[in-house]
């Protein structure tokens, strides 16, 4: 699904990615762990395709194409969402207009014709009622006047109404009580497929008591220093990440 | 062409020695402008006397006139004595399909979502008789007629309602007002008259594009709607389709008047050549637009969407003299490139408990300037009255202006004046998220500019607000790169 080999990437003349290397396959949910500022959410801008970094070297393939050549829109039309550490705020925009216009562009790409106004009520209701959310979210405008928690769980909302194939989650977790929490690792677990990755990038260990993941990395200072499985995390929540640095070098 | 028209110009020109009003082959009058145009655009139009005095009483204190210079716009000096102030309707030669019409304009068009039939009749394709439009314009007709409301061009009332004309002509907008205004008042060629009688609530948005016999009025148009007592009436005035025109100084005026209880609601789509990306070409936009809430109760709403024009300075104002009378103004306006925009509202509360409502939102992109321009002014006996004000900017880019001078005067201590202002900028952190979301850039300006001007579009009858919505994305296409 993902394949990322030797990927350096620098903004400003800093290095933040230094030679990373990922596989993803299809079906598998993979945690990213690391602390503040190692560069977790620049490599899920990479992969989304912001273009303010300078990729020094390496390769990013996804479904066997090179990612890095394809606009940030395209890549999403191609299944890859970017649950966004901080979604942004856009005025005057209701969530209904800006998903009704994501899907269709989607549909659009892949030679689908506009999906009807029954259709998308009814794909709307049914993902609210799959996640248990509150159905007033879709009435406002993106992110506008969201509190934190509201902002999260519309990001996970937003990924169950597209259905990606390959969705980042970028510390979704992060700010949320126990109750958002459970709706965010529910959304993900129903959108486990076998045709479908995850990339989960969290903060702490707490999301992953929810969401099981197949594989655990641990990200520091830019490298991919540990990987293994699902009693990684632990390890780490007990140890903190000082343990890592022995391994970073 | 150039050369036809020189020969033309030698011919007109000669005759004009001769006497002009001999002429009858020619389609255009000579260059410039003095008592003796005036006096044979009157002829041609076969106008009573009265029609004349207010034309050459207008020529005459134009000529003591300055051009405004406050506005926030650059042009070159425009030279008055180098137009041609009267052409004859000319029959254009047609073209007998779309295969023959710009594929660029029938590329807009698409992107406008307007129907074949309507591109037709736009692009002036012949259309075969079950679809002639002339039939359509009839059955109008007839509705109209059955209300006893009169919907016609302006040449045509001066002809058969003279008696309505000459009381309502210049009531609203002096003839001095302005200069563009005595200039129009001095010269106008055609537009529209509208009127509304006694207790009639006008069962059809009147557009002119249902007017019959609508000349080509570009350049001096003159339009006046009365609502009589108790009546109700929706005008639309243009189009989204975009609009050519040789001429690049337009002057126009618009008047109404809102006798006791009666609505009057203006909608505008100008989407008239804004020049090309250095701001070269283009159209002078002049135009002066006011509505007279002269009778209690009475309610005056102005709806623009501007996204055309090189430069536009219009000001679409209301009097509300009558007590407890409304003024509503929603305003959109975008420049792009290097056009430049100064519109705004007067709002005049006059009568007591006088309300009216301010809605602007500009949108500039590119090197273009955007100014709203505003004054509210609270008379001495406007007891109790209102006004909202919010007006707002939104940046593409970092190379465009945007200014707001709201003005207001308050010289009674009973009235409430509240203004509110914002300026936002379209961010790179928005964009990437709608580009995240498989919306590439140009929808995504699209949308987020549409999501502004909103509350200004849902006030456009629905068939025009969609498509000004798409000419909001149009106008702004290529502003991000
Ligand atoms: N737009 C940016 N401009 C400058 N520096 C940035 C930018 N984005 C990230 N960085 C820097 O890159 C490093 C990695 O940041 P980030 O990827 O956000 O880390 P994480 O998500 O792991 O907390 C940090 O030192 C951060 O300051
Ligand atoms: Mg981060």
């Amino acid at each position: 699904m993902l394949s990322i080999k030797n990927l350096s990437v620098s903004i400003e003349g800093k290095q933040i990615l230094k030679k990373l290397n990922l596989e993803v396959e299809k079906g598998e949910v993979h945690a990213i762990m690391g602390p503040n500022g190692t560069g977790k959410s620049t490599l899920a801008s990479i992969i989304a395709g912001r273009d303010f970094f300078d990729i020094d070297e390496g390769e990013v393939f996804y479904k066997g194409q090179n990612l890095l050549e394809m606009d940030p829109e395209e890549r999403a039309r191609e299944g890859i969402f970017l649950g966004f550490q901080y979604p942004v705020e856009i005025p005057g925009v209701s969530m209904n207009n800006f998903l009704r216009t994501a899907l269709n562009e989607q549909r659009k790409y892949h030679g689908l014709d506009p999906m009807s106004a029954s259709d998308f009520i009814a794909r709307m209701e049914e993902k609210k009622k799959m996640l248990d959310m509150q159905s007033n979210l879709t009435k406002r405008s993106v992110n506008e006047g969201f509190s934190g928690g509201e902002k999260k769980k519309n990001e996970i909302f937003q990924m169950a109404v597209l259905e990606p194939q390959l969705a980042i989650l970028d510390e979704t977790d992060s700010g949320l009580d126990i109750d958002a929490l459970k709706i965010v690792a529910n959304g993900v677990n129903k959108l486990r497929k076998p045709d479908n990755s995850t990339i989960v990038i969290t903060h702490y260990q707490r999301l992953l008591d929810y969401i099981i993941p197949d594989v655990v990395h641990v990200l520091y200072d830019g490298r991919i220093v540990k990987t293994g499985g699902k009693e990684l995390a632990l390890e780490l929540e007990e140890k903190g990440y000082e343990w890592l640095k022995e391994h970073a070098y | 062409m150039a050369n036809d028209d020189k020969i033309l110009e030698q011919v007109t020109n000669n005759e004009y020695k001769y006497g002009f009003y001999t002429d009858i082959e020619t389609d255009k009058a000579p260059k410039g402008l003095n008592e003796d145009i005036i006096r044979m655009i009157s002829q041609k139009k076969n106008e009573p006397e009265w029609m004349l005095e207010f034309r050459l009483d207008s020529y005459r204190k134009w000529l003591k006139m300055e051009e405004p210079e406050w506005a926030h716009i650059y042009h070159k000096p425009i030279e008055y004595q180098d137009i041609h102030y009267y052409a004859a309707p000319k029959k254009k030669k047609n073209p007998k399909g779309l295969d023959e019409v710009d594929p660029e304009l029938l590329d807009t068009f698409n992107k406008l979502g307007i129907s074949l039939e309507e591109q037709k009749r736009l692009t002036g394709v012949a259309v075969d008789a079950v679809m002639d439009s002339v039939s359509v314009k009839t059955t109008f007709q007839d509705t109209l007629q059955k209300h006893g409301i009169i919907f016609c061009s302006f040449s045509e009332a001066v002809q058969n309602h003279p008696e309505l004309v000459r009381k309502h002509l210049g009531s609203v907008v002096p003839n001095n007002d302005n200069y563009f205004a005595a200039l129009n008042s001095a010269v106008f060629t055609d537009g529209s008259f509208v009127y509304i009688p006694k207790g009639v609530r006008c069962p059809v948005e009147l557009s002119t594009y249902f007017r019959i016999n609508a000349a080509n009025t570009g350049q001096f148009e003159r339009t006046l709607i009365v609502g009589d007592e108790q009546s109700y009436v929706s005008y639309l005035e243009g189009c989204t389709a975009p609009m050519r025109d040789e001429n690049q100084l337009h002057a126009a005026i618009v008047e109404i008047v809102a006798l006791k209880d009666a609505e009057v609601k203006y909608s505008t789509v100008q989407n008239w050549y804004p020049g090309n990306e250095n701001g070269e070409g283009g159209i002078y936009n002049f135009v002066t637009k006011r509505g007279l809430a002269k009778g209690h109760n009475s309610k005056i709403s102005w709806t623009q969407v501007e996204t055309g024009s090189a430069i536009t300075w219009k000001y679409p104002s209301c009097v509300l003299l009558g007590d407890n009378s409304v003024g509503e103004f929603y305003s959109v306006a975008v420049t792009n490139n290097r056009q430049q925009a100064d519109t705004g509202t007067k709002m005049i509360h006059i009568g007591k408990n006088t309300k009216s409502t301010i809605i602007s939102k500009g949108i500039s992109a590119g090197y273009s300037e955007n100014s709203y321009r505003g004054l509210v002014k609270m008379t001495k006996n406007a007891h109790n009255s209102r006004n909202f004000s919010q007006c707002d900017s939104l940046l593409l880019g970092d190379k465009c202006g945007a200014h707001t001078w709201p003005y207001i005067k308050a010289q009674n201590t009973s009235s409430v004046v509240e203004h509110e202002a914002t300026t936002s900028k379209i961010s790179d952190d928005q964009l990437f998220y709608c580009n995240q979301r498989g919306i590439d850039t140009e929808n995504a300006i699209g949308l987020i500019v549409n999501g502004y001007a909103k509350e200004v579009l849902n006030k456009l009858p629905m068939e025009f607000a969609v498509e000004a919505q798409k000419l909001l994305s149009i106008s702004l296409e290529g502003s991000v790169g």
